[in-house]
């Protein structure tokens, strides 16, 4: 109990540190606002609709993925810190090797479940797509042909 | 009573000295990444305050504090405030269990060189990092601003990507020391034992995400400036923006440290028995904080020297790295640990899982990827 009392001191002496640091700011520099100070900044153009804008799906889908995995992460924390350990090796001389499978299993089906993610296709960020020029050039598009097989057949 | 007060004293001043020691070198840190940039490039770096430029830190710190500071109007006030400062917070609270040195007597009361001996050390510091994905994201989303919001999005979703690859590596970690306490994990290391001969594969999957984790480059796609201006901290002037900026480099220094801590035996250092018994365990102690803020610095230096040699990811590429690289990577080792300690020869195993993941890499590079360009 009395380390966390510490770790209560440490919270404190740096919120105190931090309030005195821009207080201290506050006190010297200037303040003169107005509008164009204090619109958004959007490279200069004059700001556009919202700035809560949509955003790509899969960062909720990523989201989502961890808070899965990091439960499973908690469960290996403790198991972690028991396994291998001297009194229960003492006490029973097949603990380790029963932890250990038993954490096997238990990887695998985290294992299983990213694997699953990942043929799903849901671990694909989208890839950019390259434009496909027009071909203006004068020479026909066979030409390239010789070389590309030259290349791809290897 | 009285011993209890001397304990508060003496806590407070190791608060303090914390704070010091840490803001001093992120401090420095900036002025050397500056001149590790010059080196690097043949050019010679800041020079005009004061001999060699050595004043440079302390002339950004005064320009910071005389910027003129915007709230911009449309922005939500006091979580446009408390992003930065909760940045900040988060980065100064890892330094409190980084276990700086063993421990020294002085007028008969012994003292740890350390701000706090939780039981829970190194599951603290995987917390309070977890936590700085708040500074950013409410930053961001504070500043009402699209490119902030795109960049605090992107920093949240990569934080808590390269988050799962971190923790399966401490956890192997814990399965060598059995304890989560960052003195103990030191104390096991004792005398050469370090934990990067067990734990190499490990160590390489802790340090790539320690860079992201940190934004730095190559994984500075929250701050990218071709594409998304500043980043999360677009809308941001001044004091707060010294805090984002500031933030950054404390981090940096805590995870070499806590990289030091876990892998290169903390505070250890070849010849720990001799200064001891030639100079008493007060000045070995003292080598040992020496020790262990020089390993942190040579991390810091990787970290600089990283920036200026790999070119920045493409988002796809780090969330692929991250997912489908890392994290099997780091379950993979979490097996071939376990393993090796009930075989009971760690060092023998997690070398031949190595060699074996190398083999099997590359039998993979032969058979598949050179049909897949065919």
């Amino acid at each position: 109990m009395e380390a966390f009392a510490y770790v209560a001191a440490f919270l404190i002496a740096g919120i105190l540190f931090l309030a005195f640091i821009l207080t201290l700011a506050k006190w010297i520099r200037p303040n003169r606002p107005n509008v164009e100070k204090l619109s958004t900044y959007e490279s200069g153009e004059a700001p556009m609709g919202n700035a809560n804008i949509r955003f790509n799906p899969r960062f909720y889908l990523i989201a989502l993925m961890f808070v899965l995995f990091e439960i499973e992460l908690i469960f290996l924390f403790p198991w972690a810190s028991v396994f291998h350990h001297p009194d229960l090796e003492k006490a029973s001389p097949v603990w380790s090797s029963y932890a250990l499978v038993e954490m096997f299993i238990f990887i695998g089906i985290l294992a299983l479940g990213l694997a699953l993610a990942w043929v799903k296709g849901y671990l694909n960020w989208e890839k950019p797509i390259a434009p496909s020029l027009p071909n203006d050039s004068p020479i026909p598009d066979q030409a390239y042909q010789k070389i590309r097989d030259k290349y791809v057949s290897k | 009573m009285e011993l209890i007060t001397t304990v508060f004293i003496a806590k407070a001043i190791i608060v303090g000295v914390v704070f010091a020691i840490t803001l001093g070198v992120a401090a420095y840190s900036t002025y050397f990444e500056r001149k590790i940039a010059a080196f690097m490039q043949d050019r010679i770096g800041p020079d005009r305050a004061g001999p060699f430029g050595i004043l440079q830190p302390l002339a950004d710190a005064v320009k910071m504090f005389m910027k003129e500071d915007f709230i911009p109007a449309n922005s939500n006030k006091w979580l446009f405030i408390a992003g930065p400062c909760l940045s900040m917070l988060t980065a100064l609270m890892t330094s409190a269990v980084v276990p700086f040195g063993d421990s020294v007597t002085i007028g008969g009361a012994t003292f740890d060189l350390q701000g706090i001996d939780v039981n829970i050390g190194i599951l603290w510091v995987f917390g309070i990092v977890s936590l700085g994905v708040y500074g950013i994201m409410i930053g961001g989303w504070a500043s009402n601003n699209k490119f902030a919001l795109l960049g605090a999005i992107r920093a949240a979703s990569q934080n808590i990507s390269y988050e799962l690859a971190m923790g399966m590596a401490i956890i192997t970690i814990l399965m060598i020391t059995g304890s989560l306490s960052t003195k103990e994990i030191v104390e096991v290391q004792q005398n050469g034992h370090w934990n990067i001969f067990y734990q190499p594969l490990g160590f390489i999957i802790f340090i790539i995400c320690a860079f992201a984790e940190c934004n730095r480059t190559p994984f500075d796609l929250p701050e990218c400036e071709t594409e998304l201006i500043g980043g999360y901290h677009t809308e941001y002037s001044s004091m707060k923006l010294g805090f984002y900026l500031f933030a950054e480099y404390i981090n940096m220094f805590i995870s070499g440290a806590v990289m030091a801590t876990l892998y290169f035996g903390g505070y250890d250092y070849p010849g720990v028995d001799f200064v001891t018994q030639q100079f008493g365990s007060n000045v070995a102690s003292f080598v040992g904080v020496g020790a262990l803020i020089g390993k942190s610095l040579g991390f810091v230096f990787v970290f600089m020297w990283v920036r200026w040699t790999i070119p920045r990811f493409r988002y796809d590429q780090l969330m692929n790295l991250g997912w489908t690289g890392l994290i099997p990577l780091a379950m993979y080792n979490v097996v071939v640990t376990g393993f090796g300690i009930l075989v009971g020869k760690p060092f023998m195993v997690s070398i031949a899982g190595l060699v074996l993941l190398i083999a099997a890499l590359f039998v993979y590079d032969q058979l598949l990827v050179k049909k897949k360009i065919a």
